[in-house]
């Protein structure tokens, strides 16, 4: 499982490496696709069919909208020349990479082991949640009535962002 | 621990989209890798060696499940996720047409 789930983790750096990369934003987009559609396989893998399909609903709507924004523009990446200050920026962040990466390295070792979950906070839900819940889908019921709340807070960013796309869009921008 | 790791390097990977490129759409890309990532880290924890999806069978309930709880987060987070780049991409299509490019070298009326 682990082996299987690393090989789809490698495809998606290799996917968000193109998309980085790429000379045509419409490739970019597609291949930040691959990122997102890996995904859902590796959702389905680690037994979470519910995280699979609203992932792969959600992917697909970005997916379109990204699309139609670089129908609407343009599809050429401007390139500059490779500059001394482009070497600066990039070593830099290669620099900050690599340090990140030597934290999270040193942090990872307090971690379990993959597959070895403690559940120590899953217990209280797992156990008799069907009989105080009535949900068969242990998943809906810390969304729908353990957490209750946060799923309150959810829909309300999401109105949020609702009426913030659509101020932004519609309001005519000033001339100037 | 290996996966942890890769997963480690994928956000990294999207960090250094976010930091090098001049691009917006590219910007908004390498974003969502991060968010992916973080996606991927909480389903990883959550996973439970020879556990089923967490729904309970009443003919069988004795069983290991898979963590639920990581699974609820990422749930709600997917969906706050799918607004912010919804909303980000507003905003680029709104700079698109107000300089006519996605470089952000050359949105300058943005500049202290």
């Amino acid at each position: 499982m682990e082996l299987a789930i690393s090989v789809i983790v490698g495809f998606m750096i290799l996917g968000a490496i193109y998309a980085i990369h790429a000379r045509d934003i419409l490739s970019a987009v597609i291949a930040g696709g691959i990122v997102g559609y890996s995904l859902v396989i590796c959702f389905i893998l680690l037994k979470a069919p519910d995280l699979a399909i609203v992932q792969i609903v959600v992917e697909t709507i970005t997916l379109i909208i990204m699309v139609a924004v670089v129908l609407d523009s343009s599809r050429v990446e401007a390139y500059g020349k490779f500059d001394s200050r482009a070497w600066v920026t990039s070593g830099t962040a290669v620099l900050i990479l690599a340090i990140l990466f030597w934290f999270l390295k040193e942090a990872s070792a307090t971690l379990a082991p993959f597959g070895e979950n403690s559940m120590r906070m899953a217990d209280a839900y797992v156990n008799g949640a069907v009989d105080r819940t009535g949900s068969v889908n242990l998943v809906t019921g810390v969304i729908f009535d353990f957490r209750g709340y946060d799923t309150l807070g959810e829909a309300t960013v999401l109105v949020t962002a609702v009426l913030g796309v659509l101020t932004i869009l519609r309001i005519r921008g000033k001339k100037i | 621990m290996t996966v942890y790791w890769l997963c480690f390097i994928l956000f990294l990977t999207g960090l250094y989209g976010v930091i090098t490129r001049r691009n917006l759409i590219k910007i908004a890309i390498s974003l969502s890798v991060m968010e992916f990532s973080c996606f991927l880290f909480l389903a990883l924890i959550g996973y439970t060696e020879g556990g089923v999806a967490p729904i309970v069978d009443m003919a069988d309930p004795v069983k290991t499940y898979v963590d639920p709880l990581p699974q609820a987060m990422v749930l709600t987070a997917i969906v706050i996720g799918l607004a912010t780049t919804a909303m980000l991409m507003a905003v680029i299509i709104r700079i698109y047409r107000k300089y006519g490019t996605f470089d952000i070298r050359e949105i300058k009326n943005l500049r202290g």
